[in-house]
């Protein structure tokens, strides 16, 4: 991990009528980093997520990616650094009408020049990691929950992105693939360098998988810490929320 | 307030279909790389409305040739049916009818079908993915549409003036040769052009019809907010709003190919 900061909120403010949703928010995250983003439910967690790829904008404030503000980005320089992110929607946000394997291949078709073969061949190695082996010829309709979350983060990895975000990896998965999914996360943190931002309610997902921890309450970063610090705060508010019967 | 919000709204949505219809321009030259979904959209489309329009048009055809031919029998004019049948369907029915069939079946169809892409954050994905969302859906559907709604509707005018003639004579005793001498004839008045005014007229109409079905039932659907009762709401506007649009825009190009 770098100390270069990659993705950065400053005093973010976001409102949805008259509910408040992000009040002041400040956060660096760094290169390399696995940032967890914990809190209760509705607190703004995929509020966050969804700036950071500029599916939102705040109301006022500034969230700058390599030193990009998002809100101000020309729409082909923004669309250059999507192409370098990886998003896991909270349910997969699969395309109805491809195939588990055309999905995979959709970013690939649409922003390479890649052949089929080559294309066929990330698709299914893809495939392999998130335990989908021999299942790109389903339908999403055909799909488990947990089996559409889990093709959504192969989709979401398979442009090899440097930076990624996980919006509620582990909901619906068994606790085996839940954990293999965490083991990954941190894994390709190690291995490539990847920045992600991670959206969970499972202590587990944070011991595994995060480097750091924030948790958002009422609109802004309440607690940060590492893993191990964050479990050990004294904080009645803190200790409270971990102790919600999540995992 | 409520009135305020509401004048907002309408405008809001009336602003982002123009832009979407703008925005499908310079995206056509990936025509080529989208001819397999146009493909898929026009053989959907056309398989799901086909026999409604071809009903629809030979009642319609059946019931000017009916309406006309008594009041014409009156005057003893009913060698005329043929012709007054052709052009009512060349001219408005055929193109009216067919767009109507299309905004109810094809264009509620595509609002639900992006409504839904919408409220279950597939068009969020398409975005972050870095995929242009005119290109991939909008553009090979308005296509699609544009090149849908004339092709049907020579089907429409075709089945209307045979069941117009079917009418002719059995009801009105006009013998076969007789009222399709008249309506051929009648549809070959050619204009500057070179070419049967009252066809291409009709079928310049359709056009324009699918185009602007196809870019509301679009918006509407890609605007959708809130769940399946989101998605209900956009199917609603976008077959409300296209056949709105489309008596209006028909009556002015009426008035800019006939009385201009």
């Amino acid at each position: 991990m770098s100390d270069e900061v990659v993705i950065r909120y400053e005093s973010v403010c976001k409102r949805f009528g008259p509910k408040v949703v992000l009040q002041d928010l400040n956060l660096d995250v760094r290169r390399g980093e696995t940032l967890a983003i914990m809190g209760p439910s509705g607190i703004g967690k995929s509020v966050t997520l969804r700036h950071a790829v500029g599916l939102m904008r705040p109301d006022s404030g500034r969230v700058l990616v390599e030193g990009k503000d998002l809100s101000t980005i020309a729409p082909e320089d923004l669309t250059e650094l999507r192409r370098r992110m990886g998003y896991l929607f909270q349910d997969g946000a699969l395309i109805n009408w491809l195939t588990v394997g055309e999905n995979i291949a959709l970013p690939l078709r649409e922003n390479t020049q890649l052949s089929d073969a080559e294309i066929r061949e990330r698709v299914e190695a893809k495939l392999a990691l998130v335990q989908m082996h021999n299942t790109g010829h389903l339908m999403p309709p055909e799909l488990s929950g947990g089996m559409r979350k889990r093709v959504g983060l192969a989709r979401a990895l398979v442009t090899d992105p440097e930076i990624v975000f996980y919006d509620e990896p582990n909901t619906g998965l068994d606790p085996e693939i839940s954990m293999s999914v965490n083991h990954m996360i941190r894994d390709l943190a190690e291995r490539l360098s990847i920045t992600s931002i991670v959206v969970t309610h499972l202590v587990s997902c944070i011991l595994t998988a995060a480097d750091r921890v924030v948790l958002i309450d009422q609109g802004r970063v309440f607690a940060e810490g590492t893993p191990e610090e964050f479990l050990r705060m004294d904080n009645e508010r803190l200790q409270r929320f971990l102790a919600k019967p999540y995992d | 307030m409520e009135l305020l919000n509401g004048i907002r709204r309408a405008t809001d949505a009336a602003g982002y279909r123009v832009e979407l219809f703008v925005s499908v321009f310079p995206r056509l030259p990936a025509l080529w790389k989208r001819r397999a979904m146009v493909s898929d959209q026009l053989y959907v489309g056309g398989i799901k409305v086909v026999h409604v329009v071809l009903l629809v048009g030979f009642s319609i055809g059946m019931v000017v040739s009916l309406q006309t031919g008594l009041e014409l029998a009156r005057i003893g004019q009913q060698d005329q049916i043929g012709t007054l049948v052709a052009l009512s369907m060349a001219r408005e029915m055929g193109p009216f009818i067919t767009a109507t069939i299309l905004a109810a079946a094809v264009g509620s169809s595509l609002a639900a079908e992006l409504g839904t892409m919408a409220v279950s954050e597939e068009l969020a994905a398409l975005e972050v993915l870095s995929i242009d969302r005119v290109s991939y859906l909008v553009m090979p559907r308005v296509v699609a549409l544009a090149i849908l709604c004339p092709t049907l509707t020579i089907l429409c005018d075709t089945v209307g003036i045979v069941g117009g003639g079917f009418v002719a004579r059995s009801q009105l005793g006009v013998g076969m040769q007789l009222y399709y001498s008249s309506a051929i004839e009648s549809l070959q008045d050619t204009s500057s052009l070179g070419v049967p005014k009252d066809v291409y007229a009709g079928l310049f109409k359709a056009f324009v019809f699918g185009t602007v079905i196809a870019v509301i039932s679009c918006a509407s659907g890609i605007q959708a907010q809130g769940g399946a009762l989101g998605v209900g709401n956009a199917t609603r506007s976008a077959v409300r709003d296209s056949i709105i649009l489309v008596i209006i825009l028909n009556y002015f190009m009426t008035w800019f190919f006939y009385q201009h």
